[in-house]
């Protein structure tokens, strides 16, 4: 099993999600993330002053799967959330040990997200 | 004059005076928005304090010192005493006035908390409530009543010919004169000027609730402007009365144009806060003069206004290095003498007299405010911790956070 991370621009959570729910993604864990990379924040004015913000908000959807779903994930996100510039985020891909249902108690892959068509 | 004329002008009066009141509110909400969420409960405080420590002082002194009628010492110092004990109602058995003198203290009591308002929002967010209570109790009962009595109350700014219709000079001048006293005592934020010279930004937690407290002066100042007429119960009053509240509108508009223009050619985006400046400043740029005017004059006095306050934020935020979070002393310090200053442009007052009106108002304040602060600040310290400071006066000063879901 894999624990997906897909952090992508704020603007890209809503299509992301989308195309996850069409190659049969079923659940996902959103969060509100800042961070920096290689867009370096921006450079805004207030009443005459300008100032640095040194990070960007950033949209990130937390992922638990098989490890045959992370290359159509990889390509489902990409697809939709790729503008060829700077920002557009990355994928991080982590070994996962063990998931449990909290309702159920299910352990393993039987705890991962039913898909619809079982 | 007949009863029913009386009752007209007495009804007038209280009516403005209630829009007046309504501009605590504006002031309120106007700090609230422009200072960061750590200290919003705690502005908010202080315009609550302010406002009812200018009623109970300005009957208890204020009045009396402002409009002592004969008994005065000379043009310079009115005579001391009370209005406390005293049903003002009582005394207008002859119609002198024109109006109820409870009418007229009424009016002239939300002038001065007007005044202390501005004060407040320079020194926000690092100033303790006790000792900026103490200075509103000098402020509201001594520094602006004598000042106001030299013009209003017939003192020496009265008989050389100094006009200010509703108090450009009078409110606006001695609020932000007093406001650039306490700035100037009490130093900048922590934090907002590096070692070298840096300037760090500190933005405001709530723009809508700015914008509307720039829209409730904006209504308030019918009143504050309309009913410094004093009279609405002939054709003539009546006329210079619609032509105040015609003036006031155009300026504020005027003001708003001129301060979102002069920004989005400097910095290529319409800063809001500056729009929300730019309202006030062609507020206050009226103030003087609101009835000689044509409305296309007043738009104008106004957007000057507004451009003017525009480059006084920037040159006391940036090359001064005087930290004014809202803006008071530019919108009302700066704009203030420009207001008296442009009287003359419809016929009202000259030139000479209208520059020694604004040089002493804003002296006599800055001396006396400042030499108040520097005695209040030797007793028991004007500022918070560097720590109560840091963590925010909400919580060092109230108790009670303004948006706890965001800050806890």
């Amino acid at each position: 099993m894999k624990l997906v991370y897909i952090v992508v621009r704020p603007s890209k959570v809503e299509v992301v999600k989308s195309a996850l729910s069409a190659i049969k993604i079923n659940g996902a864990t959103l969060f509100d993330v800042r961070g920096f990379g290689s867009s370096k924040g921006h450079t805004s004015s207030y009443r005459g002053s300008e100032y640095v913000t040194d990070t960007n908000p950033k949209g990130m959807l937390m992922v638990a799967c098989n490890d045959d779903d992370v290359p159509n994930i990889i390509e489902a996100v990409r697809d939709v959330a790729n503008t060829g510039s700077i920002g557009d985020g990355k994928i991080f891909v982590n070994e996962l040990t063990d998931v449990i249902r909290i309702r159920t108690g299910e352990t393993g892959e039987d705890a991962l997200l039913e898909k619809n068509d079982d | 004059m007949t009863e029913m004329e009386f009752a007209l002008n007495t009804f007038y009066l209280v009516l403005s005076g209630a829009f007046v009141m309504w501009m605590a509110a504006g002031f309120t909400m106007l700090e609230a928005g422009l200072v960061r969420s750590k200290n919003v409960s705690e502005i908010v405080t202080k315009n609550l304090g302010l406002y009812s420590i200018a009623c109970v002082m300005y009957l208890a002194c204020g009045f009396y010192l402002m409009y002592p009628g004969d008994d005065v010492i000379n043009a310079y110092l009115p005579g001391m005493g009370t209005t406390w004990g005293i049903s003002l109602a009582g005394l207008t058995a002859n119609y002198d006035l024109g109006y109820s003198d409870a009418a007229d203290f009424f009016f002239q009591v939300v002038f001065v908390a007007t005044a202390m308002s501005i004060v407040s929002g320079a020194v926000a967010e690092r100033m303790r409530l006790i000792p900026f209570f103490i200075f509103a109790v000098v402020m509201t009962g001594f520094i602006y009543p004598v000042q106001g009595y030299w013009k209003w109350g017939g003192g020496w700014l009265d008989a050389i010919g100094y006009t200010d219709f509703a108090g450009s000079g009078v409110v606006h001048l001695c609020g932000a004169s007093a406001a650039l006293a306490a700035v100037l005592i009490l130093g900048a934020r922590s934090g907002k000027y590096g070692a070298d010279g840096s300037v760090t930004v500190m933005r405001g937690s709530n723009i809508p609730i700015a914008a509307l407290g720039a829209f409730i002066l904006w209504l308030g100042w019918f009143g504050f402007n309309g009913g410094s007429q004093l009279a609405v119960h002939t054709v003539d009053n009546a006329n210079a009365v619609a032509q105040v509240f015609l003036n006031t509108n155009a300026a504020a508009a005027g003001g708003v144009l001129g301060a979102i223009i002069i920004s989005k050619i400097l910095t290529g985006k319409m800063d809001v806060t500056m729009g929300i400046n730019g309202a006030i400043a062609g507020l206050v740029a009226i103030t003087a003069a609101p009835d000689t005017p044509s409305g296309g004059l007043a738009t104008i006095i106004g957007a000057i206004g507004g451009v003017i306050v525009y480059f006084s934020v920037v040159f006391f935020d940036s090359v001064l290095k005087v930290d004014d979070p809202v803006g008071a002393i530019s919108a009302h310090g700066t704009v203030g003498v420009w207001g008296i200053m442009a009287t003359p442009l419809s016929g009202a007052g000259a030139f000479g007299t209208q520059a020694i009106g604004a040089v002493s108002i804003f002296l006599w304040t800055f001396i006396t405010a400042g030499a108040t602060l520097l005695v209040i600040k030797a007793i028991m310290g004007l500022r918070p911790t560097l720590e109560d400071e840091m963590e925010g006066m909400d919580a060092s000063e109230v108790g009670v956070s303004a948006y706890p879901e965001f800050s806890e």
